[in-house]
């Protein structure tokens, strides 16, 4: 598979702040991809280098095989942006702002952009300055979506629609993923990764900690094991990976890195096992995990 | 819980937000008119320099701009030349500032947050009414102490200063109707300068049909100057009579306009203007799906309100033509200044040439401001999303660019026809004068595009200060232009700016060599300006 974005090492600095910091970054033709991290970690900066709206300071951007700073209006025609926080002008109808961005991205799909007013119940011809914050995320998904692109760079979009919108939104993306489209999503919605997303990359401080697909970045974080006993278990401190034990009456609690159950069952077995589950991290502790200070478990096996 | 509870609070976040911006206008003024005092005092030390001064100041052109011939004494001398520019400079610093703590924060939303807080329904405006206040009584005393101390009587130094800081308060007064009013901060600013600009006009036509006061050399202003607050500034006569019932009518008129602003809030939602909001169509019209059609879109309103403006002011101006004839006949000593100007023009074509060079900085201010547009967008955020669409950059800022520069020259064409429609309807000959007075004003218009380059060049090199600055320049043009003279500041100063380089035409011969340099000059810098806004990242 070819790679629609392919960042290497790129540096990006507002005076002493190094936002962007050697971060790495590969998007595959035809995936959804989601960007996740905390607020601040570097997100909208990337997009925004990828858009050629930012200069890089050094390292090496590739967007569907160009440069984004050089060739940024040939590569424009290519793509299409929902920035996170859509400002438009107060006075432009609604109807007007999606036309506008439509033609100067070099033209839409009238019947696909009625469609698209009529799934999310926009109303075009509203002045932008009444619109509320969903309403002008509609807009800029609208003119996206009535685009014919290779690209999609959605920067939170759906952080103001409700529920309904939401699978709307949804919908299209798969469709967009159907048709062979690359669509790069930044996103704190996890429901909306896991349902949406064929792989992540999650950005910290300026850099990719982690990128894989869900499964992968599961098994690189701890797993929560309960165990009941005929006896009291004692002496799993000691074993190598397992963390945070706590012994109840006949039921022992206790989070285990990856790759480690060997030992810790061969331990186990002398106590009596009368009963194992083992809870594999839910998707908000496996974020919470990456996010927070907590390094990921890959990076404490090194 | 009152609906002031949180005033000093909110009085406080205001100072603290203008902490820079408000002393600077305030200590800038204040320099700007003890500058000019002292060369007031210097220039002028004879009795009989004083009364050529008066002579020669008592003309419809220089009154218009100045305001009328008070005395022969330096404080009056000093009040006439600097009075009407700095009013209008403390009215701008005024109604700034009180939108910008009003509607700006509703526009932007702050209003909404800190309005949940606890905070009363009418402290916001409260407390940006008395943080202008608060300024224009600092303005007041830095003036009065300023004078006082080159010399000048305390009561006239007392009296520039009160006068000044009561018309920053009445317009403090205007603005806060016109946030109420306008939905907007870029409506709101506009409605204050509106109303700015016929008190301008109002005191400029009063003063300029004013007639020589029986045996002196003073001028009686006509009704109109008693029509606009800055006229009555001038109506105080602080050197001579000392009207201090004067400072009474412009208490009056700012307490009358708070009382009207409040009553307007309590008629209208948070973040709501009086006016509502109409449906726009639901597609776009072809002529939008351009850069450039975007642009006109976006500044087709400034471009209709400043060409009214401009029609206005040169039917007024053209009017007051008439005078200066009948002046020179009743004034031997002027029709005497006048040929030793040593211009081949008749004394009307002096006065147009003066009026017209005058106008013509005030014609850059739509400049600035459309220009500034770009900056605005950038800094709003609106131009991200549409830079990532198939527009280049050097392509977006050509539209604006050149709705800024087409403008410029329509304003300057129609405040000449203006002038010569007026003018010629009094001499009986309408093409003649339409003609010659639009080519004259058409000749200054390399001074507005000349700082349009520059204006460009710091959009491009210095975002973040690119709006000070653009204004700035601005403001040092319009000073050199009204007191470099009188300061006696030397030709490389008053060469700074574009617009001394320009001959007055209809009184002089068009200078190609100036005209070619300025806009060679401008280009320059405009193409430097797009090179650099193309190499620089998007400023939010």
């Amino acid at each position: 598979m070819t790679a629609a974005i392919s960042v290497t090492k790129l540096v990006k600095t507002f005076g002493p702040t190094r936002a962007l910091d050697e971060l790495d970054l590969s998007v595959r033709t035809g995936e959804v991809h989601g960007f996740l991290g905390p607020n601040g970690a570097g997100k909208s900066t990337t997009i925004r280098v990828l858009l050629g709206l930012l200069r890089r300071d050094s390292g090496e951007v590739s967007v569907l095989g160009a440069d984004p700073w050089r060739d940024a209006v040939s590569l424009h025609r290519r793509l299409a942006y929902v920035p996170g926080d859509v400002n438009l002008w107060p006075n432009l109808s609604g109807g007007e702002a999606i036309d506008l961005f439509g033609a100067l991205r070099g033209g839409l799909d009238p019947g696909r952009r009625a469609e698209l007013v009529e799934r999310f119940e926009l109303d075009p011809t509203k002045k932008c300055r009444a619109y509320s914050k969903g309403n002008r995320q509609k807009v800029a998904l609208v003119a996206a979506f009535a685009s014919d692109v290779e690209l999609y760079v959605l920067d939170e979009p759906t952080a103001g629609l409700d529920p309904l919108m939401d699978s709307v939104f949804r919908s299209y993306v798969q469709e967009a993923r159907e048709a062979g489209r690359t669509v790069l999503l930044s996103s704190h919605i996890l429901g909306e990764v896991e349902a949406l997303c064929d792989r992540i990359s999650i950005i910290r401080e300026g850099r990719i900690v982690e990128s894989g697909t869900l499964g992968e970045l599961r098994h690189l974080t701890r797993t929560t094991v309960s165990v009941r006993t005929e006896r009291p278990v004692t002496g799993l401190d000691g074993l190598p990976g397992v963390h945070d034990v706590r012994n109840g009456d006949d039921t022992t609690r206790f989070e285990i890195e990856p790759g480690r159950f060997d030992a810790v069952l061969r331990h186990l077995a002398g106590f009596g096992v009368l009963d194992l589950t083992s809870t594999p991290p839910s998707l908000e502790e496996l974020f919470l995990r990456f996010y927070g200070g907590d390094a990921p478990a890959e990076a404490e096996a090194k | 819980m009152s609906s002031f509870t949180g005033t000093a609070r909110l009085a406080r976040l205001a100072l603290r937000r203008d902490r820079v911006q408000l002393p600077v206008w305030v200590f800038g003024l204040g320099g700007v008119l003890a500058a000019t005092a002292a060369s007031v005092s210097g220039a002028y030390t004879t009795d009989a320099e004083r009364a050529a001064y008066a002579v020669t100041a008592a003309n419809p052109a220089a009154m218009a701009f100045n305001g009328p011939v008070l005395g022969t004494d330096l404080g009056s001398i000093t009040m006439t030349e600097t009075f009407t520019v700095l009013a209008v400079f403390v009215a701008l610093m005024s109604t700034m500032a009180v939108v910008r703590h009003t509607r700006q924060n509703e526009e932007t939303g702050r209003a909404e947050l800190v309005g949940s807080a606890i905070v009363g329904r009418h402290a916001p405006l409260t407390a940006a009414l008395i943080t202008v206040a608060g300024a224009n009584a600092a303005l007041a005393v830095l003036v009065g102490l300023l004078l006082n101390a080159n010399g000048l009587s305390p009561a006239g130094s007392w009296g520039i200063g009160l006068a000044l800081g009561l018309v920053g308060v009445v317009f403090a007064g205007v603005a806060a109707v016109a946030a109420q009013l306008s939905g907007t901060s870029r409506g709101a600013n506009g409605l204050a300068a509106a109303g700015l600009g016929l008190a301008f006009l109002l005191r400029a036509v009063g003063d300029s049909l004013g007639e020589q006061a029986p045996g002196g050399v003073t001028t009686d202003s006509a009704f109109f100057s008693w029509l606009s607050p800055i006229g009555w500034g001038h109506q105080l006569k602080p050197f001579t009579e000392t009207n201090w019932w004067v400072l009474g009518l412009l208490a009056v008129l700012a307490g009358l306009l708070v009382a009207l602003a409040y009553a307007l809030t309590a008629h209208r939602d948070l973040g709501a203007g009086m006016l509502p909001d109409r449906a726009g169509p639901a597609t776009a019209p072809r002529g939008l799906l351009r850069p450039l059609g975007l642009a006109w879109r976006l500044q087709r309103g400034a471009v209709l309100g400043w060409s009214v403006a401009m029609v206005v002011l040169g039917v007024t101006f053209g009017a007051l033509g008439e005078e200066i004839d009948e002046m020179l006949e009743n004034n031997p000593q002027l029709a005497e200044v006048f040929r030793q100007f040593g211009t081949d023009g008749t004394p009307a074509d002096m006065y147009f040439g003066m009026v017209l060079g005058l106008m013509a900085i005030a014609a850059a201010g739509y400049t600035v401001q459309a220009l500034l547009r770009m900056r605005a967008e950038e800094s709003s955020g609106v131009l991200e999303p549409l830079l990532a669409t198939a527009v280049s950059r050097p392509r977006w800022m050509l539209g604006h660019i050149l709705i800024a520069t087409a403008g410029t020259v329509l304003l300057l064409v129609l405040l000449g026809s203006g002038a010569g429609l007026s003018y010629g309807l009094i001499v009986g000959d309408v093409p003649g004068q339409v003609v010659s007075l639009a080519g004259a004003a058409l000749a200054q218009a390399p001074g507005p595009l000349a700082l349009a380059g520059a204006v460009v060049a710091v959009i491009g090199l210095l975002p973040g200060r690119a709006v000070a600055l653009a204004w700035g320049a601005l403001v040092v043009c319009v000073l050199l232009g009204q007191v470099g003279l009188l300061l006696e500041l030397p030709q490389p100063v008053l060469d700074i700016s574009p617009f001394t380089h320009l001959p007055p035409v209809p009184a002089a011969e068009v200078a190609v060599t100036p005209i070619l340099s300025l806009l060679a000059a401008g280009l320059l810098l405009t193409a430097a300006g797009v090179a650099a806004f193309r190499r620089r990242d998007l400023t939010m």
